[in-house]
């Protein structure tokens, strides 16, 4: 036993070695027209060194170090909540002092905050979208990001191209990344979990290189910029009308320019959008196919044995959860006014699967706290910026460790037979 | 008079070089309990398992209803009226007992997304009339005060009335169920015997059978198949397979 772990530990010591020599140890400079390999400075083989000696010993003891986990009291973070009854009376004031909160709350704070907050409502959506296909219905999609790239580059042709406005883009940009959704998920989602895991992450590439070198429609590397931004009513947040006659808000409202005024605006957008989609898939997990997805999670072989079609019923998921990335892509590329395929790349499905993953496989209020946490941690840890995918992997193994069911476990709200 | 509900002719299933089952012909009328006997690894499951489109058979054809049921799916063979229960309780166990049973009446729910979002009329009727079909079935197996609860906390008897009550409520006209009284003590099990013939008389549905208890299969069987290692053996009523000298020696010789 105590053999077989000094075994494994040196295993892992030496892989890492191996690993770090690599990727640290030795480096290919040019010199002139030439390549020189170039050794590591001795302080980087000290660091070398310390972190070899860390996986040894961690992978040493390891039992001890799950135990010490083990021992970790585990926040009951659903025990804080009042009771179910008084939960359902209280339930639409919160929601209501919520709303209205969060209406009033960017009138008081800095623009940057503003634009942070937007930002955070994108990850919301994009970590609800998922949250469907992988929390809900128990799909593994790593590509999920080629949605929101369809959504966004959907809204920011059609407005380069045709001059379409941003409401009118919103629902094509949604259905045609629904479509894109169906299209992948009708041969794919036969596949059991890790390969379905693996086509979309290749899904999720392919997008990305379409759109990288069909240079003819979308530029190219290069990007679209000077995306439209949306407009209240016909009204625009410029400080100059673009359209001949089209109006600004500021004159509109007889009042003098402000750029805040189009950030709060845009934040407001995302408010309203983050609730439709809370709304809806409030309302989808308390109908049949809510139902459906969770059985068909349980177990697979009862629900074929019931009529349950599981193909039509995982590829809804999929594609509702495919349309919500769109709707989100195409809010960003409103927002951004400039996209590029740099903006769809594999770590932004990261981000969002570990959105899903750490607010609890399913859970709304979890996701939101999570998506929260993933994009304002980074802001404050700004000097960290480097070590970014570093702290997600740690938080990620960390939380697999400690609380694998995710900050705020799904309960689904059950239908009561009343008599 | 009595029309044939389900007939099977010559079904064979291999898996490799093992013959599973072999040519096996069953036949089932309206309104009628037929068992299929014989000892563990004989293929009974198996042949349950091609009947629901599990397996595709290697051989043979299944007739429902005078309809041929090689090259549908599983999930349309139930849709058609065909539905089985599993050797091994599969419940939704983190379900409540409704919600166990409104999963499988998906397909008699208004299942268009729109509606539900909006709770048109017609979306609540149905889901209505699907509670109220729930709640008839949960009454009829006696689980009517745990409908509340989740399926995996109920007692072993109550979850094997409900894996049964949830097959009802697709409105079936063929039940299969693979050894439902396994695991029972007596007094469910006579229970279970009531339920199963109360399905045929009042519920006019067919139930084909598989069970190890002989006292429950000789007292309601209409007809008895008895399998030995994939091949039949013998069949007919509950006396002539008593005195079957065949049936004697392999039961018998395997004890
Ligand atoms: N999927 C399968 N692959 C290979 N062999 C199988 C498979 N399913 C059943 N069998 C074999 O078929 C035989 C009959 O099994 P089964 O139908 O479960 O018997 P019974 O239900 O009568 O106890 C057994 O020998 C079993 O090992
Ligand atoms: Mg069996």
């Amino acid at each position: 036993m105590q053999s077989n772990k000094l075994y494994s530990a040196i295993f892992a010591a030496g892989i890492t070695l191996i690993l770090a020599c690599l990727m640290i140890g030795v480096k290919l400079d040019t010199e002139g027209t030439q390549l020189a390999v170039r050794g590591a400075t001795a302080e980087q083989w000290t660091w070398i060194g310390l972190g070899v000696g860390l996986v040894f010993l961690s992978q040493l003891f390891s039992a001890q170090i799950d135990a010490f986990f083990g021992k970790l009291p585990k926040p009951q973070l659903g025990k804080l909540l009042p009771e179910e009854r008084k939960r359902a009376t209280l339930k639409p004031w919160l929601i209501a002092a919520l709303i209205v909160g969060m209406i009033i709350w960017p009138f008081m704070v800095s623009r940057g905050s503003v634009d942070l907050a937007t930002l955070t409502l994108i990850y919301i959506m994009l970590g609800l979208g998922l949250n469907i296909v992988v929390g809900l219905a128990g799909l593994l999609d790593l590509g999920f990001v080629a949605f929101y790239a369809v959504g966004a580059y959907t809204y920011a042709l059609l407005s380069m191209y045709f001059g379409l406005s941003f409401w009118v883009c919103l629902p094509i940009s949604a259905g045609l990344a629904a479509l894109f959704g169906f299209i992948l998920g009708f041969p794919v989602l036969r596949l059991r979990g890790d390969y379905l895991a693996i086509v979309t992450l290749g899904f999720g590439e392919i997008i990305r290189i379409l759109l990288n070198n069909w240079t003819a429609v979308t530029n190219g590397p290069s990007g679209i910029s000077g995306i439209a931004k949306p407009t209240l009513f016909g009204l625009e947040f410029t400080r100059r009308a673009k359209g001949e006659d089209a109006q600004t808000f500021h004159d509109f409202m007889g009042i003098s320019y402000s750029s805040s005024y189009k950030v709060i605006f845009l934040y407001l957008i995302a408010v309203l959008l983050v609730c439709v989609v809370v709304y809806v898939i409030n309302r989808l997990m308390r109908m049949p196919i809510g139902r459906a997805w969770e059985a068909l999670r349980e177990d697979e072989i009862a629900c074929r044995s019931l009529g349950l079609n599981r193909t039509a019923i995982k590829l809804s998921a999929f594609t509702i959860g495919a349309s919500t990335a769109g709707f989100a892509g195409a809010f960003f590329s409103a927002r951004q006014g400039f996209i590029s395929p740099e903006s769809f790349i594999f770590i932004e499905s990261a981000i969002i699967l570990a959105i899903v993953v750490l607010g609890g496989m399913g859970s709304q209020v979890g996701v939101i706290l999570a998506a929260i946490v993933m994009t304002i941690l980074p802001e404050l840890a700004r000097e960290f910026a480097e070590y970014r995918m570093l702290m997600f992997g740690l938080l990620m193994v960390i939380m697999m460790r400690w609380r694998p069911e995710g900050l705020v476990p799904m309960k689904r709200p059950h239908l009561e037979l009343k008599q | 008079m009595s029309q044939l509900l389900l007939d099977v002719q010559g079904l064979t299933m291999r898996f490799g070089g093992l013959v599973a089952v072999n040519k096996v012909d069953l036949k089932v009328k309206n309104r009628q309990i037929v068992s299929i006997i014989g000892p563990n690894g004989a293929g009974k499951t198996t042949v349950f398992n091609c009947l629901s489109g599990f397996y595709i058979p290697t051989e043979g054809s299944v007739m429902f209803n005078g309809r041929e049921l090689a090259g549908l799916k599983d999930f349309q063979i139930s849709r058609k009226g065909l539905v089985r229960t599993f050797q091994h309780v599969r419940l939704f166990s983190k379900m409540t007992v409704i919600e166990n049973m409104l999963v499988a009446q998906h397909r008699h729910l208004n299942t268009n997304l729109l509606s539900g979002l909006f709770k048109t009329s017609s979306y609540r009727r149905l889901q209505q009339e699907a509670m109220d079909r729930a709640a008839y079935w949960l009454k009829e197996v006696d689980l009517l005060e745990f409908a509340n609860r989740e399926a995996g906390n109920l007692a072993y008897g109550q979850q094997r009335r409900l894996e049964i009550a949830r097959c009802m409520v697709t409105q079936p006209e063929l039940l299969l169920l693979d050894e439902p009284a396994a695991g029972l003590n007596p007094n469910e099990t006579k229970e279970l015997d009531e339920l199963i013939v109360k399905l045929r008389d009042e519920h006019e549905i067919s139930v084909l059978l598989i069970e190890h208890d002989m006292g429950l299969v000789m007292g309601i069987s209409d007809h008895i198949y008895v399998i030995a290692q994939g091949t039949p053996l013998a069949d007919g009523t509950a006396e002539e397979i008593k005195n079957n000298p065949d049936v004697i020696k392999a039961y018998l010789g395997e004890e």
